[in-house]
């Protein structure tokens, strides 16, 4: 078993196919650049294949020189064609094996498998490609390696049955008429911020200054006065009919986006812990450790939310792409988000749940300082705009004080006996859930202020994300912190993770048994 | 010099009314040198400055690196002492509790349970005053890194071996 492997030698394939489309640009560069007529054509042609060749030369040597051995302690992977590297990444430090396969190398059967040890982004150890199979392998091996840690007891062993326990059950799913509700609220103009994209291009590309005022003001001036010619009716049907456009854009972007990205989204609960599957050409399937879940987020949107719609997150160390933790349900009403808080080992807040509010002061000052600020630009406007246009400022100043105000009820903390819930937003509130032993530490912060009006904004370490509140009255920052404190000082780290962050890998050798209800969960 | 003995015994409590154990005294001298040493190249610029200006005869001469001397001088005898003085630090039985900042004050309690690993620093300027900076590790995301600036380099190796020793099994 511990002898080096290569990745599937289609890899090497996938890269030439890479290679080809990176060499479309340089070779229709050279084409234009030395005149399209004769030979410049060749010369174009002749690019486009050396990039090609180099491309793939190098795709084939990464390929060779790429080898990964599955050893008993941890997993090494060396690579590098001229600068070799050789990374191992115990077992323990996994945070779990996330397959994804992108539209080409799902055609050839190929994944990516990334080994998530929670340094975040490129930090995190990734092999591509694999066959489908192996890479399931590889995933099954890592987590039974990790089973086979001497640190667990035989109690907890004896409580996660080993390996593909069938009894996964089915969390939430999302039907294709659930997908296309969601992608209605996902509207998105970005495909405007991609034409203007392609737009610059085609301005270095055709020479028209497109970033030329003058040009676009002598186009506008001559749709204008075709407009005025037209009548008002018809005007005000041209500008609805502009906006139903943009909107018909704005809703089928969002749907396509939302469909490639969610298509077939499952979350289900196995005896490890969560796995989420999702996307229609790239297919990512990540499994989450449940006492790797550090928190929980319900976030919802403006719109969304007047229907009840919310999604659901966890915070762990582990990431999607963007940098974001890890969506679990994307879209769905509270009724069916409980089940999945519950089986994370969260509870939801309750009414029994007693919250704390920021200080009134703090209100008073964030409301003063917001619409001072917009008081301020109505000076500038005032002296230099033509007369009136200081009024929206203004108005604008007011607004942020009402919103303020109003905004003070939503923002809410709530400790109980094994965790913190802060909701915070007036439109679209959301909501966090800490575990009040998984937090790092505590800190109080004061600005000048803060201290003159006598609140501070509480910090709290929480690994792979945040969790801070503003404007708390100090004596009772102080209550909250020494409850949270009494909390997180009784139970020393290796205890409360079966698993544990990476840095705190090696704490966990005296894991003791029936600690935590999550460590059990797994 | 500062006595070793202001390691707490184990049992102390850490609580937000008691009262800070205070950084050692040469902590005051370091963060001064080190406002020196920042101020040399203002007060640089600031004499070209006043030597390509007294060309112009813009403004009257000695304006600009005078200013500049003035915020140099508050900035080198009157606020390393106030920096000082708004630190300290409690260390308890099970936490250690960091008070820092004049403006922008911060109070941040780590349990020792939660420490991930421990250094102990020392720049050039620590070593001339024997003072030596001692940084907790968390895995949190806020606070990642805990630093106290400013203990007797004594002082803060054996605040490191106490709060080592609770850490549970830790093979550093």
């Amino acid at each position: 078993m511990s002898t080096a492997q290569r990745t599937a030698p289609l890899s090497v394939a996938i890269g030439a196919i890479g290679a080809v489309q990176n060499a479309i640009f340089p070779a229709v560069a050279a084409a234009l650049g030395t005149g399209i007529g004769g030979s410049g054509l060749l010369i174009g042609l002749g690019v486009g294949i050396a990039a090609t060749i180099i491309g793939s030369a190098f795709s084939y040597f990464g390929w060779r020189r790429t080898t990964y051995t599955v050893g008993d302690q941890d997993i090494r992977v060396e690579s590098g064609i001229f600068s070799r590297s050789a990374r191992s990444v115990p077992y323990e430090r996994i945070q779990d094996v996330s397959l994804a396969a992108k539209p080409l190398p799902r055609l050839f059967g190929l994944v990516a498998v990334k080994f998530e040890t929670g340094a975040g982004g490129s930090d995190d150890l990734t092999l591509e490609y694999l066959a489908a199979p192996e890479a399931e392998r590889l995933r099954q091996l890592v987590r039974e390696r990790r089973d086979d840690d001497p640190a667990r007891t035989p109690d907890a062993r004896g409580e996660a049955p080993h390996e593909a326990a069938p009894a996964d059950t089915m969390l939430f799913a999302m039907t294709t008429r659930r997908l296309l509700t969601f992608g209605l609220f996902e509207f998105s103009l970005a495909v405007f911020a991609v034409l203007g994209g392609l737009l610059q291009y085609a301005d270095n590309l055709i020479g028209a200054d497109i970033w030329n005022v003058d040009l676009w003001r002598v186009w506008f001036e001559e749709q204008g006065s075709t407009l005025a010619a037209i009548g008002p009716n018809a005007q005000a049907a041209g500008a609805f009919a502009g906006v139903a456009a943009l909107v018909l854009i704005g809703m089928t972007t969002g749907i396509v986006r939302t469909v490639l990205r969610d298509w077939g989204f499952t979350l289900t609960r196995s005896a490890r812990g969560f796995r989420r599957q999702r996307g229609l050409l790239t297919r990512t399937d990540v499994v989450m450790p449940v006492h790797r879940v550090q928190a929980l987020v319900i976030g919802t949107g403006m719109l969304r939310y007047r229907f009840g719609w919310h999604s659901l997150r966890f915070v762990s160390l582990a990431q999607d792409d963007a940098g974001e933790s890890h969506v679990v349900v994307p879209f769905a009403q509270m009724d069916e988000l409980a089940p999945v808080v519950g089986a994370a080992g969260f509870r939801l807040p309750d009414e029994e749940t007693k919250w704390q509010r920021a200080s009134t002061r703090h209100r008073t000052d964030a409301a003063a300082l917001e619409a001072a600020a917009f008081a301020l630009l109505a000076i500038p406007v005032a002296l230099f705009a033509p007369p009136g246009f200081a009024l929206i400022p203004l108005g604008l100043a007011v607004v942020m004080v009402a919103a303020n105000l109003y905004a003070w009820e939503f923002r809410r903390l709530a400790l109980d006996p094994e965790q913190v819930f802060m909701t915070t937003g007036l439109f679209a509130p959301s909501t966090s859930i800490a575990t009040r032993v998984k937090l790092h530490s505590v800190e109080l912060a004061q600005g000048p202020m803060a201290r003159l009006r006598g609140y501070a904004t509480l910090h709290l370490g929480l690994a792979g994300g945040t969790f801070a509140f503003a404007g708390i009255p100090l004596a009772e920052a102080r209550a909250v912190r020494a409850r949270l404190l009494s909390t997180i000082a009784a139970t020393d780290y290796s205890r409360i993770e079966g698993g544990a962050e990476p840095a705190r890998d090696h704490a966990l050798s005296d894991a003791q048994p029936g600690f935590s209800a999550n460590l059990r969960a797994t | 010099m500062e006595p070793l003995a202001a390691t707490s015994p184990p049992d102390a409590a850490v609580d937000d009314d008691g009262e800070l154990t205070r950084l050692h005294p040469n902590y005051a001298h370091a963060l001064r040198l080190h406002a020196v040493l920042a101020a040399i190249p203002a007060l640089t610029a600031a004499l070209v400055c006043e030597y390509w200006l007294a060309d112009q005869e813009l403004l009257p001469a000695g304006l600009v690196a005078g200013a500049v001397l003035l915020i140099a001088l508050a900035l080198v005898i009157r606020v390393p002492q106030s920096r000082y003085n708004a630190r300290g630090y409690q260390l308890g039985g099970d936490r250690l509790r960091v008070v820092r900042g004049l403006l922008f004050r911060s109070d941040t309690v780590v349990p020792f349970g939660r420490v991930q690993h421990i250094d102990v620093d020392q720049g050039p300027i620590d070593r001339l005053f024997g003072i030596a900076t001692l940084t907790l590790h968390t895995a949190g995301n806020h606070n990642a890194s805990i630093s106290l600036p400013g203990l007797g380099e004594p002082l803060a190796r054996e605040m490191r071996e106490e709060i080592r020793a609770h850490i549970r099994r830790e093979s550093m």
